[in-house]
């Protein structure tokens, strides 16, 4: 690639006591890409996203995330502020359960509203309309803006927390097992959705699955992890249908067979 | 140490003071930023103004002239009960009259009369936290002050204002000191925000139970939360006082009959007083 | 007019303290109650007042509860307001409670132990049914049996499993100043030595729900009475002219220490673990309790999930108090009606919109 890295991270290492959860990974993400981070549970991926997004700290290692200026941050060195006011403005985390992001007994509305007034955004008509807008973006409908989210559906509270993630147009989203828990024929729907944001607005994402089929849908690249390692990555397309590592090679059969 | 009580002036020791002091000073260092302090174990229950009674007693001089009032009013009776408990432990001179005093302690009203730069303002705080509705662990609403991470505030206006049309906070209304700290006023109503917002006097909030101090310095900015195109207003009963005909004061609403029979009258007892003498 | 009602002023208190005194006295034709009688004679209220009260007193507990009408919240209150009025001298060393002059000590865990099992003058064995002979007065008691009284000490179940590593090590002294709640403000996160002060002054009833909460599931620790001992302990200070500890008094104590199941973790091999309980006075319910939620609060140091209301540290300290929960419960009696006045106009408001809205939705 041409361009500097959005994120990078090097030698990552974090045990829970004798267990390793993350043996020395390297990852690199650039502006604009989809990366899919995939493997069985206990593979480290989950680890691997808390880790970068600067929720865990590794026990040895570095991440460093390059800001709009192009000033780099080590990601575990930052101020607790500073990171925070990243988290609520450039970055965005996406939640496997959406209840753990959204707040329940706030509207839809004020749920979309809230990283904008976080950030300083004074104007309720203004906000009220954004709110709408992104609704009508992750194809709510907008007469729901005023509604608990204890009235939606489990898509539709996905879809709401996505919404309230991408109003400050972050350019890094964190994705973790954003399909997970969904019946097939509403993650297809929402899978769309995603593939077609993630594309229109550049961001870049790094997402968590399980899942290679999702992966295949929305990542350029591909990580595989296996006990905390990372046995394989590259291009999604040359992961999937030439796998080289025999881990990879098990994970692509299982999905075929089953 | 006073002959009459047999405690030291104004009740608590001159160590306890000094303590109280320092956290004034810080509180007033940072304005709108809760400090706490070694609150003591008072005579007077939690709740009922132990805060605002150590702070008055840290700050209190011999030469001062005390006036404290609850409700508005100096009559009320827990204002009788604090005003007494000073004139007994401190022997000060007390006042009823607003532009006599020094040291005012105050329950959930700022007065009419404005007040000046050689005066303090003693708040009796009850809840000091003003995001405790919203967050309820004080370890959370720490951080969130510490990093000026108030969103969730503006989420609550928001949601007022959807629901209602406006903001259903009638009293205790948060603001923002000095474009930093959001600070709860203590339960005064909305009506009074205004008057904290540059004001010459010094104004102290004390929260006994809770063992926060906090200060806004003189002419320092305060307020009220709101939005762009929701302004913030502060409301009274669209009456007159029925006794001095004041149509700019906070009013308390007076049953007179089982009938629904109201009467409107100045909540500042000493206001509405003054501007019956014409004074 | 209703108005003067509230607004009571100065002779409305008078004449309330007046009817007060009146009402503490009862009738004149009825004797009045010694101090003495009530310290010799309600012993578990002296008891419960001095552990809530923080002040080891029990003539200046007793006339707190005279003084108080037999209200135990209100007389701990009474010992807190004067107890924070007295100077401090000196700070006393660590009480050695395994050197306590045991008056009851009982373990659940052994049936037999060094030092034996000494029931003491316990209620536990009582059958509950109202004794008529206690109306009459002037019967004297007959004379409990008498033991020689021993000065052996005896070790406590806790060095005896300790033998085998059986259990968590006593933390020992970090040689730091214990925090005092009552000099400087709870902060979090709050150490052991916080929490076992704020629960030792803590209301005996929230203890007690607390305590019970874990027992049913809501944080459970599958405790044990390890021991519970009743006492007299020495107080020793070290005044720094002398340099050498001065014996100054006996306090009596109630200690509990609690054994409990611990699954082990990465670091530590299974063992059992401790909560601990130590109360001024005659409290084995109190210190029980204590113990219980002592340990039930060790749960996320410990590598538990913390999810019930006895594992939530700032739960648990910010609501344990019964003199701040007393005052600030009973503050709404205070008046309120400037706030009253400002939510009337707010709901007048909000009724006036909701009507106006109706009318609007009809017409269209």
């Amino acid at each position: 690639m041409e361009h500097d890295t959005l994120l990078s991270a090097r030698g990552l290492t974090l045990h829970f006591g004798a267990t390793p959860a993350l043996v020395d990974v390297d990852a690199d993400l650039w502006p604009g890409e989809v990366l899919a981070v995939v493997g069985e549970s206990g593979s480290g991926k989950s680890t691997l996203l808390n880790v970068l997004s600067g929720r865990l700290a590794p026990d040895a290692g570095v991440a460093w995330y390059r800001d709009p200026a192009g000033a780099l941050h080590d990601i575990h060195a930052m101020p607790a502020p500073a990171l925070r006011t990243l988290h609520r403005s450039d970055w965005g985390f996406v939640h496997q359960n959406p209840r753990e992001n959204l707040r329940m007994a706030v509207t839809a509305g004020g749920n979309v509203g809230e990283r904008l007034m976080a950030r300083g955004s004074r104007h309720y008509g203004d906000i009220r309309a954004a709110a709408i807008s992104w609704l009508e973006q992750v194809e709510i409908d907008a007469d729901r803006v005023d509604d608990l989210p204890r009235t939606f559906s489990g898509g539709m509270l996905q879809r709401l927390q996505i919404a309230r993630t991408l109003v400050t147009h972050p350019r890094l989203v964190f994705m973790d097992e954003p399909t997970g828990g969904l019946d097939v024929s509403v993650q297809a729907r929402l899978l769309d959705l995603i593939r077609g944001l993630v594309r229109r607005l550049g961001i870049a994402a790094v997402l968590v699955t399980h899942d290679l089929a999702v992966a295949r849908l929305l990542a350029h690249r591909i990580m595989v992890m296996q006990r905390g390692r990372v046995v394989e990555s590259g291009l999604t397309d040359r992961v999937l249908d030439d796998p080289r590592h025999a881990y990879t090679q098990l994970l692509v059969s299982s999905v075929l067979g089953a | 140490m006073n002959v009459a009580s047999g405690y030291n002036f104004a009740y608590l020791d001159e160590q306890t003071k000094r303590m109280i002091r320092r956290a004034i000073l810080k509180a007033v260092a940072i304005p709108g930023h809760q400090v706490p302090f070694g609150s003591r174990e008072m005579p007077l229950p939690y709740g009922w103004g132990t805060g605002g009674i150590q702070v008055t007693a840290a700050v209190l001089g011999r030469d001062d002239v005390l006036k404290v009032i609850d409700q508005g009013a100096d009559d009320t009776t827990n204002a009788v009960s604090i005003r007494r408990f000073f004139a007994r432990t401190a022997g000060v001179a007390t006042t009823t009259h607003t532009a006599e005093a020094t040291v005012i302690q105050t329950r959930h009203r700022i007065p009419e009369t404005a007040l000046r730069q050689d005066q303090i303002i003693v708040y009796q705080v009850p809840q000091p936290e003003p995001l405790s509705r919203l967050e309820p662990s004080r370890e959370e609403t720490r951080r969130m002050h510490a990093l000026a991470d108030y969103g969730l505030m503006h989420v609550k206006l928001y949601e007022d204002i959807t629901r209602f049309g406006h903001v259903s906070i009638s009293y205790d209304y948060p603001v923002m000191v000095d474009g930093r700290y959001l600070m709860a006023p203590s339960p005064i109503p909305a009506f009074d925000n205004p008057k904290m917002d540059r004001m010459a006097a010094l104004q102290l909030f004390g929260a006994g139970r809770e063992k926060r101090i906090y200060a806004v310095p003189p002419y320092t900015s305060v307020r009220s939360l709101d939005f762009d195109d929701h302004e913030f207003r502060a409301s009274r009963a669209p009456h007159a006082c029925l006794l001095c005909g004041a149509t700019d004061s906070y009013l308390d609403e007076v049953v007179i009959d089982d009938q629904g029979g109201r009467m409107f009258v100045c909540s500042d007892t000493d206001h509405c007083e003054g501007r019956r003498d014409g004074t | 007019m209703a108005y003067v009602a509230v607004k009571g002023g100065e002779r409305a208190i008078d004449n309330a303290h007046a009817w007060l005194a009146e009402a503490r006295r009862g009738d004149p034709a009825v004797a009045e109650i010694g101090v003495d009688q009530i310290e010799a004679q309600l012993g578990r209220a002296i008891d419960r007042v001095m552990a809530e009260g923080s002040l080891h007193d029990r003539g200046l507990a007793a006339l707190a509860i005279k003084q108080a009408q037999g209200d135990l919240i209100e007389a701990a209150f009474l010992l807190r307001a004067y107890r924070t009025t007295l100077p401090r001298f000196a700070a006393s060393a660590p009480l050695d409670t395994e050197a306590m002059q045991v008056r009851r000590r009982i373990s659940a865990v052994f049936k037999d132990l060094p030092g034996g099992q000494v029931l003491g003058p316990t209620t536990d064995y009582t059958h509950r049914l109202l004794d008529f002979a206690l109306a009459a007065e002037g019967i004297a008691p007959p004379r409990a049996p008498r033991a020689d009284v021993t000065d052996e000490t005896i070790p406590s179940v806790n060095a005896i499993l300790a033998h085998e590593g059986l259990i968590e090590r006593d933390a020992g002294s970090s040689g730091e100043e214990p925090a005092d709640l009552t000099r400087e403000p709870l902060a979090f996160p709050a150490g052991r030595d916080v929490r076992l002060q704020a629960l030792a002054r803590g209301d005996e009833g929230f203890l007690l729900a607390l305590g019970y909460s874990t027992q049913r599931g809501w944080g459970g620790t599958h405790p044990f009475v390890g021991e519970l001992r009743v006492g007299e302990v020495g107080v020793e200070i070290v005044p720094p002219e002398l340099g050498f500890a001065i014996d100054i008094g006996d306090v009596s104590l109630t200690e509990c220490q609690m054994v409990n199941q611990f699954a082990g973790s990465r670091s530590v091999k299974p063992q059992f673990t401790r909560g601990y309980g130590l109360v001024f006075g005659h409290a084995e319910r109190k210190a029980m309790s204590m113990a219980l939620v002592d340990r039930a609060m060790r749960a996320a140091e410990l590598g538990e999930d913390a999810t019930a209301p006895a594992q939530n540290i700032e739960f648990v300290l910010y609501h344990c108090d019964n003199i701040e929960a007393t005052g600030f419960v009973e503050h709404l009696k205070l008046p309120h009606y400037v706030d009253f006045q400002s939510e009337l106009e707010t709901v007048r408001r909000m009724r006036a919109d909701a009507d106006a809205a109706a009318i609007r939705e009809a017409a269209e």
